[in-house]
C-alpha cells in the first residue's frame, strides 16, 4: 500500500478561484469542517486575471435595469441554450452578492453620488458591470481570500487533485499530491465541490494559464457525471497578437465598453457589416449613431463593436481571412481617438501597462492589434440550478467548470457574478448534503490504483516527454476544433486525439518527485485529452451554428438543435458516450420576456 | 531575429545547488519567463518555476534577475544589452524549495494575523456611499498582486531572518494602511501595527517601493502615514483620547 497522509472533512472544495472560495466560505459558515484545495498558491487562480467587471443589475447608472433585463440579455447572448433557471437565479442574486463583496471590504469604483459605478459591456443592454478599473478579478479574489482567511477553512495550496474516490454510487473524497514534495494526499469527504475553472490549455492561442487543463471536467466525467455543451467554446475577440510571446493575452472588452472601436487595414469600422438579424433592432447601423451613443444612450442604439463576443470574434476572423487584417494577423482596436490619455490611464491602467511593457505600444496614442483568443468554455459539468448538485451523489460543481449558465455564449462580466452566485449555492448544497450522510469509507484499492498510475511515467524506460504531446494537442484543437469548424476537420481532430492518447499513455518523465513541472504536466495530460475529445465530438454532433460553436458546413442556427443540449458521459463500456437531451423548459412567465 | 543567449539559472534545493548555464534561443518580444519555459521544454523538463498569468497580474513569477527582484513575465529580454550576462535566481528571503521556487508561507501566515475588515452599519436604505476620492488611496493599495518582491528586498528580514517573528513587512503595512484608511472600517489595528507588525523597524529606505511592480508608493503612502498614526496615538495621548471619544479621523 502506498504511503499517504489522510484528511477527513465534511466538505472539500477543489479550486480556490472565485467559485471555490465562495463555496468554502458558505460551507464553513453552515458549520461544515471545510477544506479548500488548489493547484497554485492562494490568490493566484484565474479569477485574479479578470479585468472588466462583474455583471449585476444594481441599477445604479440606469435605474431601468433590473433582473429581468439582465436575464433576458444573458439568455439572448447565450442563444437561448442556457439553463433558464440558472440564468434566472444568477440575474436575481448577483446584486446581493456584489453588495456582499462590498461588505467584505471590496472597493469598487464609484458613481458621483457615492454608489457602485457600472460600465458598458458587450451584450448588456445597460451599463451593468461593477468594476475596479480593469482589475476587477483581483478585487474579487482578494476580498474573498481575506474574508475566508478568518473562517477556519483549511487551505491546501499547491496540491493537485488527480482523482475522485467513490463509495458505491457516491463520491467519497479525492486523491491528490503535493506539488512541492510529490507526496500523496487522500481526502475523505462527505461532499465534494468542483471549482476548477476551464480548459484553455487545450488550445494553442488562449488567454488562460497553465492551470486550465480541464481537471474538474475530467474528474467529474471519470466519476460518472454528465458534461453538457462542451462544443460551446468562447473565443474572445480581442487578444494580443504581437509579439508572439504574448499572443493570446487578453485585451479587456472594457476597452470597447469605454469607447474603443475596431477597424480593419482599410480603416473601416467593419463591425457595421456584421450585424446579425437577431440583434439588428438594438444595434446602431451607422457610424454617426454609434458615435452619438457614447454620449447619449437614451436616443441612440449601441455600437456594433459591443455585439456579443461570438459575433465580434467571427467578424474579426472573416476580416483577416479576407486580407483586411493588421500586419500581424489581427485588426486594429483604437481608443486614443475618442478618449484623452488621462482617461485611458485611469480607466484601463493594466491595459496601458500591458501594451507599454510587453509590446512597446502606447495605447493613449496608438492603435492596438488584436485578434481572437480562446478564452472561456461555456460547457461543463451538468448541475442542478438551485443546489449545484451534479448527476453523481455527493458531487457539486460551480464556476467555469459547471455548464448551463451561459448557454452557447457567455456575456462578459457574467462569469464573475456566476462565481459568487453559484459558488455560494454549491456551498449550501454541499453543506446540506454532508449533513445528511455518514462519514464515507476510503477504499484503499482505489488509492493504490491512482498511485500506481501516477508513478508509471517515472518507471518507463522509453517514451517521450509531455511537452511535445501538449503542444501537438494544442495545435490540433486550434486548427481543427477552433473558431470555425467542419465535419471533416472534427473527425480528423478525433483521430488525432486518439493517437495523442496513445502517446500520453507512454509518457516518460525524468528526475524526481519534488516540484517537477514535467511530471505535473504528464499528470495533467489525461484531463486535457478528455475535454478535447468531448469538445471535438460534441462539436461534430451539433449540426448547426450557435454562439461559440460555428460550423462552416452548417452555418445557420437550427430550431431543432436550439432545444437540445449535447451530453457527454462515460458509457458502460468505458468509452465516451455523446448524445443529446432536451433543454429544461422555460415557464411561461419568463418566456413572455422574449416576446416583446 | 532569433538569437541565442546564455542564461544562468539557479538549480538546486535547500541542501545543495548552484548556477547552471543554458544556451537558449530568444525571439523578438520575449520575456524572461518565456526563456525559462523554453529551457523547460527543450533542456531541463524538471526546472521548477511558479507562474500563472504571464501578464503581470497574479504575482506568481517573482525572482531575482541579475540581482534585481522582478516579475519574470514582465521582464523583457531586450532589457539586456547583447552579450550582457543574465542570471535568474530565486527570491533570497524565503526558504528555497527547488530551483526558482521558494516557500512563501510566511506571507500567508502573516495575513492571518491581520483582523478582518469590519464595516460600520450601512445607511438607512441598506447601502454604503463613498466618494471616489475617498477610496482612491485604498484602491492604490488594493492593486497589490502579492508578488512578495517588497518583502524579499526589505533588509529588515532579508538580512536578519530572525526579525520575521516581529516584522510583518511592507506588503502587510500596505494592507494595514489600506484598512486603516478604508472609509467604512471600524476596527482598530494601530496597536497591532506597532507591537506585532513592527512598523517601527522600518527605516524608510524605500527599497520596497522601488521594486513594486504595481507602482504602489509603499513607503510614502502606506508606511509613513502608518508610522504617523502610531506616533500620534502613542506619543500624543490627548489626541488619542479625542479620537476614541469623537470617532475615527477621516483619512
Ligand atoms: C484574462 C481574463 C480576463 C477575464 N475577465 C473577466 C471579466 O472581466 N469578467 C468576468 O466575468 N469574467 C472574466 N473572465 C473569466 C473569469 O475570470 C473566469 O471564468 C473565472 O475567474 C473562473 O473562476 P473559477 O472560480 O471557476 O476558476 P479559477 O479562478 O480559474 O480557479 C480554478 C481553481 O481551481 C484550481 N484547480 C484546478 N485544477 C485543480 C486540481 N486538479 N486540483 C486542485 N486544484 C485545482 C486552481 O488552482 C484554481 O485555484 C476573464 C478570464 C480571463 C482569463
Ligand atoms: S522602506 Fe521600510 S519596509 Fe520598505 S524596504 Fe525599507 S525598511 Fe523595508
Ligand atoms: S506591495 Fe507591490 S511589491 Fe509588495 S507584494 Fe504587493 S505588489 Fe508585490
Ligand atoms: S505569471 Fe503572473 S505575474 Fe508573472
Amino acid at each position: 500500500m502506498p504511503e499517504y497522509e489522510r484528511h477527513d472533512y465534511d466538505v472539500i472544495v477543489i479550486g480556490a478561484g472565485g467559485a471555490g472560495l465562495r463555496a468554502a466560505i458558505e460551507a464553513s459558515a453552515r458549520g461544515c469542517r471545510t477544506a479548500l484545495v488548489c493547484k497554485s498558491l492562494l490568490g493566484k487562480a484565474h479569477t485574479v486575471m479578470a479585468e472588466g467587471g462583474i455583471a449585476a443589475a444594481l441599477g445604479n447608472v440606469w435605474p431601468q435595469d433590473n433582473w429581468e433585463v439582465h436575464f433576458r440579455d444573458t439568455m439572448r447572448g447565450g442563444k437561448m441554450l442556457n439553463n433558464w433557471r440558472m440564468a434566472q437565479l444568477h440575474a436575481q442574486e448577483a446584486p446581493e452578492r456584489v453588495r456582499e463583496l462590498e461588505e467584505w471590504g471590496a472597493l469598487f469604483d464609484r458613481t458621483n453620488d457615492g454608489r457602485i459605478l457600472q460600465r458598458d459591456f458587450g451584450g448588456h443592454r445597460y451599463a451593468r458591470l461593477a468594476h475596479v478599473g480593469d482589475r476587477t478579478g483581483l478585487e474579487l479574489i482578494r476580498t474573498l481570500q481575506q474574508h475566508a482567511v478568518h473562517k477556519g477553512i483549511d487551505v491546501f495550496m499547491e496540491c493537485t487533485v488527480t482523482r475522485l474516490l467513490k463509495d458505491g454510487d457516491r463520491v467519497s473524497g479525492a486523491v491528490a499530491y503535493w506539488r512541492e514534495s510529490g507526496n500523496l494526499v487522500v481526502f475523505a469527504a462527505k461532499a465534494v465541490v468542483l471549482a476548477t475553472g476551464g480548459v484553455g490549455k487545450a488550445f494553442a492561442v488562449t488567454s488562460n494559464s497553465w492551470e486550465y487543463t480541464g481537471d474538474g471536467h475530467a474528474l467529474a466525467y471519470e466519476a460518472g457525471a454528465e458534461l453538457i455543451d462542451m462544443e460551446c467554446v468562447q473565443f474572445h475577440p480581442t487578444g494580443m497578437v504581437w509579439p508572439p510571446s504574448v499572443r493570446g493575452i487578453l485585451v479587456t472588452e472594457g476597452v470597447r465598453g469605454d469607447g474603443g472601436t475596431l477597424r480593419n487595414s482599410d480603416g473601416e469600422r467593419f463591425m457595421f457589416d456584421y450585424i446579425p438579424d437577431f440583434f439588428r433592432a438594438e444595434t446602431a447601423d451607422t457610424v454617426a449613431e454609434a458615435d452619438a451613443w457614447y454620449e447619449d444612450k437614451e436616443n441612440n442604439r449601441r455600437t456594433p463593436d459591443l455585439l456579443p463576443r461570438d459575433e465580434v470574434a467571427r467578424a474579426i476572423n472573416a476580416e483577416v481571412k479576407a486580407g483586411r487584417g493588421s500586419p500581424h494577423g489581427g485588426v486594429f482596436l483604437d481608443i486614443a481617438a475618442r478618449r484623452p490619455a488621462e482617461y485611458i490611464r485611469r480607466r484601463l491602467p493594466s491595459m496601458y501597462h500591458q501594451f507599454k511593457q510587453l509590446a512597446d505600444v502606447d495605447i493613449t496614442a496608438q492603435s492596438m492589434e488584436v485578434g481572437p483568443t480562446m478564452h472561456y468554455i461555456m460547457g461543463g459539468v451538468r448541475v442542478d440550478a438551485d443546489t449545484a448538485a451534479t448527476t453523481v451523489p455527493g458531487l457539486f460543481a460551480a464556476g467555469e467548470c459547471a455548464g448551463g449558465m451561459h448557454g452557447a455564449n457567455r456575456l462578459g462580466g457574467n462569469s464573475l457574478s456566476d462565481l459568487v452566485v453559484f459558488g455560494r449555492r454549491a456551498g449550501m448544497g454541499a453543506a446540506a448534503d454532508a449533513a445528511a450522510v455518514d462519514a464515507p469509507a476510503v477504499d484503499d484499492a482505489q488509492v493504490e490504483a491512482v498511485a500506481a498510475e501516477m508513478n508509471a511515467p517515472f518507471a518507463r524506460e522509453d517514451g517521450e516527454g509531455p511537452y511535445d504531446i501538449q503542444r501537438d494537442l494544442q495545435e490540433t484543437m486550434h486548427t481543427l476544433a477552433g473558431i470555425i469548424r467542419t465535419e471533416a476537420e472534427l473527425l480528423e481532430a478525433r483521430e488525432r486525439i486518439a493517437a495523442l492518447r496513445e502517446r500520453a499513455a507512454r509518457v516518460r518523465v525524468h528526475g524526481h518527485r519534488q516540484y517537477n513541472p514535467g511530471w505535473h504536466l504528464a499528470l495533467d495530460l489525461p484531463a486535457l485529452l478528455t475535454v478535447s475529445e468531448a469538445t471535438a465530438r460534441a462539436a461534430n454532433l451539433r449540426r448547426e451554428s450557435r454562439g461559440g460553436h460555428t460550423r462552416d458546413d452548417y452555418p445557420d442556427p437550427d430550431d431543432g438543435w436550439g432545444g437540445r443540449n449535447v451530453v457527454v458521459r462515460r458509457g458502460a463500456d468505458g468509452a465516451m458516450d455523446v448524445s443529446t437531451a432536451p433543454l429544461p423548459e422555460m415557464p411561461a412567465e419568463l418566456r413572455r420576456l422574449f416576446e416583446e | 531575429m532569433n538569437e541565442t543567449v546564455n542564461v544562468r539559472v539557479f538549480r538546486g534545493d535547500a541542501e545543495s545547488g548552484g548556477w547552471r548555464d543554458y544556451a537558449v534561443e530568444v525571439e523578438e518580444g520575449q520575456v524572461v519567463l518565456d526563456v525559462i519555459h523554453r529551457i523547460q521544454a527543450t533542456q531541463a523538463p524538471d526546472l521548477a518555476v511558479r507562474w500563472n498569468c504571464k501578464a503581470g497580474k497574479c504575482g506568481s513569477c517573482s525572482a531575482e534577475i541579475n540581482g534585481q527582484p522582478r516579475l519574470m513575465c514582465m521582464t523583457r529580454m531586450n532589457l539586456f544589452a547583447p552579450g550582457e550576462p543574465i542570471t535568474v535566481a530565486p527570491m533570497k528571503t524565503w526558504p528555497l524549495v527547488r530551483d526558482l521556487v521558494t516557500d512563501v508561507s510566511f506571507n500567508y501566515e502573516t495575513a492571518k494575523t491581520i483582523p478582518a475588515f469590519k464595516p460600520r452599519p450601512p445607511e438607512a436604505d441598506g447601502f454604503w456611499r463613498m466618494q471616489q476620492e475617498d477610496i482612491e488611496r485604498g484602491q492604490e493599495f488594493r492593486k497589490c498582486i502579492e508578488c512578495f518582491l517588497c518583502q524579499d528586498v526589505c533588509h529588515v528580514i532579508r538580512d536578519h531572518p530572525a526579525n520575521k517573528a516581529a516584522f510583518a513587512g511592507p506588503r502587510f503595512f500596505v494592507r494595514l494602511a489600506e484598512l486603516e484608511m478604508h472609509p467604512l472600517d471600524t476596527e482598530d489595528r494601530l496597536e497591532l501595527a506597532r507591537r506585532d507588525a513592527g512598523v517601527g523597524y522600518c527605516n524608510i529606505t524605500k527599497c520596497c517601493t522601488e521594486v513594486c511592480p504595481e507602482n504602489i508608493h509603499i513607503t510614502d503612502n502606506a508606511i509613513i502615514p502608518l508610522k504617523e498614526r502610531v506616533a500620534d496615538r502613542y506619543f500624543d495621548p490627548v489626541r488619542w483620547l479625542g479620537g476614541k471619544l469623537f470617532g475615527r479621523r477621516r483619512p
